[in-house]
């Protein structure tokens, strides 16, 4: 535990009693979401006792307003992984997420980037579902990227005429994900949304007691199926848009940077030979850039 | 400083649950003012809703993550976000809290009070300073509601935040729910708040409902202007004069036109007073 300087006379003092105040609010609340008995020596070494509330009390204000303005962050954007896994486990996957995690942002839209890897590195917190949340968590995630990454200036079809495809790289515009997928997560998504009766909606500025979690009917859970999964963005609107494997594969190796031959050989290594592959990656390609997901 | 923050009238927070309404019935409103993180992105829809409401109204930025009042240096990275976003709006001055919030590289995302020593007011001050420099637009600090207070401080709130604006040569962004607010959980006078802060710094004025639990009362922004923070609002326009009034309605949203019937009924206090309304 760290100490707290008794008068701030240097900048050092300030950044210690900071310190000291960000270490028991980001500390994670007990099972009845107080702040830890252990903090009561080190909140009276900086927090004036008042009236009803002592050293203490303050401290643990902020520490429930911290922790349930992230959790309140975690449950708006992960709709999907909270119905998989049911209210009281995505709230125990959440927080400790988040003890491992703590915000390094000032942005809460970046709260969730390391979540799917969590979700993965933690088999226990999710169960026989552990699969599918990896998925999920993938997903989501990928939905945040659509919503508000960058949209460059498009590159469309005609742009490309007379290039050498042997040397040609192209770049996807940072609002594209593309996800290889285990379940059908987005038909369940899309399920899971038409049922869910609410979510927890604005962000207060303060905070004192965690919400009730919204209802939610059940829905069947996704069926094991290999996706291969584009989530973007068009005008402002966010779609997911399941692709062939070849397809995948080919916009796959040119957001790796190959060139655009090398990433048509990749995709159709193990391709058919029984369909006219030079006329459908002519028409893929019109696609996509129709959907302006290739970048100048 | 005054001079460089004109009197726009009664204006709004934007909030996403009155984006159709306005964009498609484009009610009259003086102006609007918005979350500046909240449009510090590199495309999507926050920003296209910006772009048409920037085509009907007059917006102001107002941030909550800037984060003056940290020990540590202010963070580069934000700021050139935050400048792309002034140039966008053309805000005529931006506004953030008197507050800190992140340590090591870890953000609280809340609005953490300050130590008020005078060696945190200097130090403060300067990074003020760097902000104003940096993003070429005048600053006014907002006095943040507050649930504890420092056993370091040598000073009060109030002489605080003077000292930090008087070194800064910065504006005030006075909210007077927040001073009410404050003083009712710390025991100190509101009016002696009000009277002592320097007027003609002051740029802006917040007006917000709060939640008043037993022992403590919270800054939530889910009710209307009670009647207490009226009356801090009458003595803040007879001190400062007719300055930009808005109100922060942020959770519980009621329809538009109930939130802006009630930011209006500022104007009757302003009638009331013999001043011109906007």
């Amino acid at each position: 535990m760290t100490s707290c300087p008794p008068k701030l006379q240097a900048l050092a003092d300030l950044r210690e009693l900071q310190r000291t105040m960000a270490t028991a609010l980001m500390s994670p609340l007990t099972r009845d979401e107080s702040l830890r008995a252990s903090f009561k020596t080190s909140a009276q070494a900086f927090i004036k006792p008042r009236a009803k509330l002592n050293s203490f009390d303050r401290l643990e204000i902020y520490a429930r307003q911290y922790w349930f303005r992230l959790l309140d962050c975690l449950y708006d954007d992960y709709p999907g992984l909270r119905a998989l896994l049911g209210e009281q486990r995505f709230h125990h996957l959440s927080r400790a997420y988040l003890a491992a995690h703590p915000s390094e942002s000032w942005t809460l839209r970046n709260l969730g980037r390391h979540l799917e890897a969590f979700v993965r590195d933690h088999p226990k917190l999710t169960g026989a579902k552990h699969r599918i949340a990896i998925d999920t968590a993938r997903f989501e995630w990928a939905q945040v990227l659509a919503f508000d990454e960058a949209a460059l200036k498009p590159l469309h079809i005609d742009d490309l005429l007379g290039s050498d495809p042997a040397t040609l790289t192209l770049k996807l515009q940072p609002h594209v994900s593309l996800l290889a997928l285990d379940h059908a997560v987005d038909d369940w998504f899309v399920a899971v949304r038409n049922t869910t009766e609410g979510s927890r909606g604005e962000t207060s500025n303060a905070r004192l007691e965690s919400r009730a979690p919204a209802k939610s009917k059940r829905v069947p859970l996704p069926k094991r199926q290999k996706l291969w999964l584009v989530v973007h963005r068009s005008d402002t609107d966010t779609y997911f848009k399941r692709l062939d494997r070849e397809a995948w594969l080919l916009l796959h190796s040119l957001s790796e940077g190959k060139p655009l031959l090398t990433a048509i050989e990749i995709a159709l290594a193990d391709a058919s030979p029984d369909r006219d592959w030079s006329a459908q990656v002519c028409e893929w390609f019109q696609s996509w850039s129709a959907l302006g997901w290739f970048a100048r | 400083m005054i001079s460089s923050c004109p009197n726009l009238g009664v204006g709004l927070g934007l909030r996403v649950p009155h984006y159709r309404h306005i964009l498609e019935k484009k009610p009259v409103c003086d102006w609007f003012e918005i979350i500046s993180e909240n449009f510090m992105v590199d495309g999507g829809r926050p920003l296209a809703v910006l772009d048409q409401i920037l085509e009907q109204y007059r917006v102001v930025q107002h941030g909550v993550s800037m984060y003056l009042g940290n020990a540590d240096p202010l963070n580069r990275e934000h700021l050139k976000k935050l400048k792309r976003l002034v140039k966008r709006t053309n805000t005529p001055w931006l506004s953030d809290h008197l507050c800190w919030g992140s340590v090591n590289g870890q953000c609280s995302h809340d609005l953490l009070p300050m130590a008020y020593t005078m060696s945190v007011a200097k130090h403060t001050a300067q990074k003020i300073r760097q902000a104003q420099d940096f993003l070429e637009v005048p600053i006014c600090v907002e006095n943040v509601s507050s649930y504890a207070e420092f056993k370091q401080n040598e000073m009060t709130e109030w002489e605080f935040l003077s000292e930090v604006v008087e070194r800064a040569d910065c504006g005030i962004l006075l909210d007077v729910n927040n001073i009410y607010v404050s003083s009712q959980n710390h025991g100190f006078d509101p009016f002696e708040y009000l009277r002592a802060v320097p007027h003609h710094r002051v740029g802006q004025i917040h007006i917000a409902g709060h939640t008043r639990y037993d022992d403590i009362i919270l800054d939530t922004h889910d009710h209307p202007v009670p009647d207490p923070v009226w009356a801090l609002y009458a003595e803040a326009i007879q001190h400062c004069g007719h300055v930009s009034t808005l109100l922060e309605w942020d959770d519980r949203i009621p329809s538009f036109d109930e939130v802006h019937a009630e930011a209006l009924k500022a104007n009757q206090f302003i009638h009331d007073h013999d001043l011109v309304p906007a």
